[in-house]
């Protein structure tokens, strides 16, 4: 059976960078050099002693040789094919040569991906122009106000260019008519223009949706938020929602300083016992976690809707850029249990899983007391559980795996993208042939 | 016979020039500035034809438009509706209401003329 990744052509590069031929490597690696030769070009597993082995005389790490596309570039490649699919294509993109394709042309494949990034942006602005072409109350006053003159000045001007027999009083009120038309015209016209100019702001505004805007100012800044920034951002949506993003993480900061919050999470990465220690709440503590300079760790803030509120990525770990996520993930089972703190390993999808310790916990608030809605903001904290990630993280992943039963829970991004087969979970039918 | 037609209009400038080329085509009219009792005037005026603008401050001409058609002694009278041009949402809207005909500003004095003629002549 073929192999879908690249890991002999990774292989193969690599020899010919060294100038090792191929007997030489397969001797050194302990392989037949006709082995070495199928497994180069795609058309056998390579069981992992066999890799190790390889990689070892090739002076890399294994999985170096093994790693297939990022993760997210992957999505983002699977997100395009499936927009492809809906737009109905006879010869459709080849769904099983994904990684191939992001391992052979990493740049193009990168141009793809972010193209179709840019696609959903540029679709956002058109509606967000769309909505208010039809529906803003001052273009439609300003032409309301162009089209009545105008009808008036058309028709007054007809009146008295084609009637000769004019009584001078009715010819004197029209002229008086028709400058203060003229005036009217003048105005509206003006309306106009300014209401013209100042929409191209308004598409810069509607190229991102106000959350990954912000989303994207604090990731520049190593989601270090600062309130004096914050009038980088386009839209003032943006700006009033990084503002109180800002103006939080500085009262989580001050309740929570850095030092003792290091040393108060290297306890053991309990977020519970920590909040209960600074005498916060538990969300304030996986935010502070995901934000503390240098964390790896990645962040999900849900709403009541399970509509993603914040998402801060970890390295691997898919956060869909829209629509709904995975329902298996334990942010979902915090929402559903307020005030119950869900502490779980999970696994992603894909040929090389990995694994993150995360944390969720729901909290309730009344803003209105009694008398008004029950709020619920649930958040994840997704700390990267293997050796490179938690290696950077600098003791910022969590180490507590103690207290959990059974084997890492299997989850993914959103279903449209998930290669996962049997997935009880699964609302539709997944791009990939795996999962339809 | 003299055709007795209604003007619905709430721009005075253009109720005065559409109020005085259908004068000069023979016929007699009368002006209302829209608004709640609208309805009303045109019962008072039991007018021939009824040239009625969709965008009214306070009061849209479709909602003035329906009351008409659901009245017996108004349901057939002739109404030419006022729009702007280009809002085809606005003219199916007032297709369905019942209006008779459109008549998109700006228009011409000639078109209003022939329109006119052409609705009172039915």
């Amino acid at each position: 059976m073929p192999m879908t990744g690249l890991t002999g052509s990774r292989l193969r590069e690599r020899r010919l960078a060294l100038g090792l031929r191929q007997a030489d490597l397969a001797r050194a690696a302990g392989v037949s050099a006709s082995y070495l030769n199928l497994i180069e070009h795609n058309r056998r597993r390579i069981g992992a002693d066999v890799l190790a082995r390889l990689a070892e005389a090739l002076g890399i790490g294994a999985e170096a040789l093994s790693e297939g596309a990022g993760g997210a570039l992957r999505d983002d490649l699977r997100a395009a094919a499936a927009e492809a699919e809906a737009g109905a294509g006879a010869a459709g993109p080849e769904l099983d040569k994904t990684e191939d394709f992001a391992g052979r042309f990493p740049g193009w494949a990168g141009l793809l991906a972010a193209q179709h990034r840019r696609l959903g942006q540029l679709e956002r602005a058109v509606n967000a122009l769309n909505d208010r072409m039809t529906h803003d109350p001052h273009l439609s006053q300003a032409l309301h106000e162009v089209l009545s003159a105008v009808s008036s000045v058309r028709s007054t001007a007809a009146i008295l260019a084609e009637t000769e027999d004019i009584d001078p009083v009715w010819r004197a009120r029209f002229h008086g008519n028709l400058h203060q038309d003229s005036e009217r015209l003048a105005v509206g016209a003006e309306a106009l223009v300014a209401y013209l100019d100042g929409s191209e702001q308004a598409e810069e505004q509607g190229i991102a949706a106000p959350q990954e805007e912000v989303e994207a100012w604090l990731a520049v800044r190593g989601w270090q938020a600062d309130l004096a920034a914050a009038g980088d951002l386009a839209s003032a949506a943006a700006r009033s929602m990084a503002g109180a993003w800002a103006e939080r993480a500085a009262a989580e900061a001050a309740a929570m300083p850095e030092a003792a919050f290091r040393a108060a999470w290297g306890a053991g990465g309990d977020a519970a016992a920590v909040a209960r220690q600074f005498g916060v709440g538990v969300l304030a503590v996986l935010r502070r976690a995901a934000t503390l300079p240098g964390s790896v760790a990645g962040l999900v803030i849900c709403d009541a809707s399970g509509t993603l509120l914040f998402r801060k990525p970890a390295e691997g770990f898919a956060l869909p850029r829209f629509g709904a996520a995975c329902p298996l993930w334990p942010l979902y089972t915090a929402l559903g249990r307020p005030g119950s703190p869900v502490r779980a390993l999970v696994e992603t999808e894909g040929r090389m899983p990995r694994s993150y310790l995360v944390q969720a916990f729901c909290e309730v608030e009344f803003p209105q007391g009694f008398a008004g809605p029950e709020l619920r903001h649930a958040a994840m904290l997704i700390a990267p559980q293997d050796g490179m990630a938690a290696g950077m993280a600098g003791g910022m992943t969590g180490g507590v795996t103690g207290g959990m039963t059974g084997g890492a829970v299997p989850v993914g991004s959103t279903c449209r993208i998930c290669a996962r087969g049997a997935c009880a979970a699964r609302r539709e039918p997944s791009i990939l042939s795996e999962g339809v | 016979m003299t055709a007795h037609v209604l003007l619905i209009e709430d721009e005075p400038n253009i109720a005065e020039a559409i109020r005085f080329i259908l004068t000069r085509d023979g016929c007699r009219v009368s002006t209302h500035g829209g608004g709640v009792d609208a309805v009303a005037a045109v019962h008072a005026a039991r007018p021939d034809l009824l040239i009625l603008d969709l965008m009214l401050p306070g009061v849209s001409g479709l909602d003035i438009l329906a009351t008409l058609r659901a009245d017996p002694a108004t349901e057939a009278l002739p109404v030419l509706m006022l729009t702007a041009k280009g809002q085809d949402r606005d003219r199916e809207a007032a297709e369905r209401a019942g209006a008779s005909r459109f008549m998109s500003k700006p228009f011409s004095n000639a078109e209003i003329i022939a329109s006119v003629r052409d609705l009172v002549a039915r």
